[in-house]
């Protein structure tokens, strides 16, 4: 009796996992007869990388279904959107993909000045083009280098996590912030690069090369990494663009769709790089294309600091653009604009603008509606994570659990932008 | 030496021409939509920022999306995103969907829209054409309301399954509208 009663129970367990896999007909392995272990994968598990759930129903070290839970991070930002003056809105942003904030912060900046019509000056382009770069950099680091953690190879991580720190110190020289950076603003940078930070770049772009060539060392042809990582959490092209798919995991599959050079920004136009893509998607593809871009990022950063134009870093947009403190001191024009734009009294004007980025895990878009009122009517963040995120139960059923888990850690899923 | 660059530049300038005929501009995106739905399909089309919009109804909007999904001129094969809307003051219009469809052969993007009461928010669901419909309905389920007929699972998924309302509706403001703290003369909040 009993034993009859476990198994109904269950049944039940995987009838509702069943029902709740988010109806896709996921087969399952075994006969239900067998006894099945739920186990719960988070929401705190530290080999989740952020907070979110996974119910797994296990058949031993085989996962037989699963289902993911999210929003435990959710920060209700597309409401707070719609009350804030548009350069508060910044500051949302960064807390979305934490692990490159600046191309969320630009591609924010970019979406309004698309909006108010405002041309950039070539200057504060490729400066955006810099930073963005190394925001990628930084990101992929983090992917790859937690990616070998857990695998098992603790030294890469260490070696390129010196490297990130040394990137976020050129955040600090740029910006004043680290991790949130609240970079730029409507109508350029806030700021020029200082020379301290022209240095700093200059010493980073020659260290960096050779850090990474060790890291690949240490990793692209290591027997064990292979091992762990070949036909591990594979993905199909047809697949991954069903699920909409976009960034380095789309292009792990084989499908050379990249914002940047599909409908380019900030001048990207004017780079010479290209979009490495894989063939299986599979994590071991996904490592591969994150660290082939890496090398992109670098070509694309060196052209953009050799070429940097002279010329202002900002617009030409007083009503958008904070004017310079020392002015708002002296010059009761400026200090009008400054209270203006502080107090968020400037209208926008009415429109519907829909403007992407690549961001480090795929096309960041920010779909922006304006009623002419100086916040935005509607604003509706495009995650990447939150959309590639949904295929994690059908990448991982049939695979073990630590397979499972690096699956999840080389799709890149950051909890800040898959709840925002 | 002269001569390459002279030759180059020239099948640049024919790889151009040939190029485009076939390049799709939003006109033609617009006649051919409405060769394959009829023109009544189609209201409000506008081009805000290049990007070709249109209105249509929701008991069409499925058909259209996907016959788009396997059609072979536009390719329009990729869903970008949708979200919901809520403009309080349409009667009888009051929800909304929007979609962002991309063609990634042709590169051209497209923006549907639906409008419906919100006393009656049943649109269909998109899930049996992009499996990626899944958490974006259940996104926009969660902070509107809309019932997408014919979801798989249509629960909330980024806030607790116990809240009754949906908050994204704009009669829930951010902040308390009765408080008086932070009335300001000139700036009004």
């Amino acid at each position: 009796m009993a034993v009859n009663d476990t198994l109904d129970g269950t049944h039940k367990i995987i009838e509702e996992a069943r029902d709740q896999n988010f109806g896709m007909n996921v087969p399952m392995l075994n006969d239900f007869s067998q006894e099945l272990t739920t186990l719960n994968l988070g929401p705190t598990h530290p080999a989740t990388h952020g907070i979110f759930q996974n119910i797994l129903q296990m058949d031993g070290e085989r996962i037989v279904s699963g289902v993911p839970t999210i929003g435990y991070i959710h920060r209700a930002f597309e409401k707070i959107a719609e009350r804030r003056p548009f350069y508060q809105i910044t500051p949302l942003t960064d807390r979305m993909n934490y692990c490159s904030s600046p191309i969320n912060n630009m591609g924010w900046h970019m979406t309004v000045e698309k909006l108010l019509g405002v041309t950039v000056p070539k200057r504060a382009q490729y400066m955006r083009v810099i930073m963005m770069e190394l925001a990628r950099i930084a990101d992929h680091l983090v992917c790859n280098g937690i990616l070998g953690v857990d695998t098992g190879a603790f030294t890469g991580f260490l070696y390129v996590f010196e490297e990130r720190e040394n990137i976020y110190e050129i955040y600090e020289e740029v910006c004043g912030s680290r991790l949130t950076t609240n970079m730029g603003r409507v109508g350029g940078m806030e700021r020029d690069f200082s020379d301290v930070a022209i240095q700093k770049l200059r010493t980073w772009l020659k260290r960096f090369p050779d850090v990474m060539r060790e890291f690949e060392k240490l990793f692209n042809r290591n027997r064990i990494f292979m091992d762990r990582t070949i036909d591990v959490g594979g993905i199909t092209a047809e697949k991954a663009l069903n699920y909409g798919f976009t960034g380095p995991n789309l292009r792990a599959t084989g499908v050379d769709y990249d914002v940047r050079v599909m409908n380019p920004y900030s001048s990207y136009e004017d780079f010479d790089f290209e979009i490495p893509v894989g063939t299986k998607g599979d994590t071991y593809d996904r490592y591969l294309v994150r660290n082939a871009e890496i090398w992109q990022s670098l070509r694309i950063i060196e052209q953009a600091l050799e070429n940097l134009p002279e010329g202002p870093y900002h617009a030409d947009a007083p009503h958008y653009y904070l004017p310079p403190k020392q002015a708002v001191y002296k010059n009761m024009e400026a200090l009008i604009y400054h209270f203006k734009i502080i107090m968020g009294e400037i209208d926008a004007p009415v429109g519907e603008v829909y403007h992407s980025v690549e961001g480090g895990n795929g096309e960041l878009g920010f779909y922006l509606i304006s009623d002419g009122g100086r916040t935005p009517y509607r604003l509706h963040f495009r995650r990447p994570c939150f959309i590639y995120y949904q295929a994690y139960p059908e990448m991982v059923v049939g695979q073990s659990l630590s397979d499972a888990i690096l699956t999840l850690s080389s799709m890149n899923v950051i909890a800040g932008e898959l709840d925002a | 030496m002269a001569d390459t660059i002279e030759e180059s530049a020239a099948a640049q300038a024919t790889a151009v021409a040939q190029e485009d005929p076939h390049k799709l501009t939003n006109a033609k995106i617009l006649s051919k939509l409405q060769e394959l739905f009829g023109e009544a399909s189609f209201t409000d089309v506008e081009e805000p920022y290049g990007l070709l919009t249109a209105t249509t109804t929701r008991e069409r909007i499925h058909d259209i999306i996907q016959t788009l999904a396997s059609e072979q001129e536009l390719k329009m094969h990729f869903l970008t995103t949708m979200c919901g809307i809520h403009y309080p003051e349409n009667e009888g219009q009051e929800l909304g969907m929007i979609y962002h469809l991309h063609s990634l052969v042709n590169n051209v993007r497209l923006r549907l829209k639906i409008f419906f009461p919100i006393a009656d928010p049943v649109v269909p669901t998109l899930t049996d054409v992009y499996a990626t419909a899944n958490w974006m309905e259940r996104e926009a389920y969660d902070f509107y309301g809309i019932i997408f007929q014919g979801h798989p699972n249509l629960i909330r998924i980024l806030n607790v399954e116990d809240m009754d309302y949906h908050p994204m509706r704009r009669e829930y403001p951010l902040e308390d509208g009765t408080r008086e703290d932070k009335t300001d003369l000139f700036f009004g909040r």
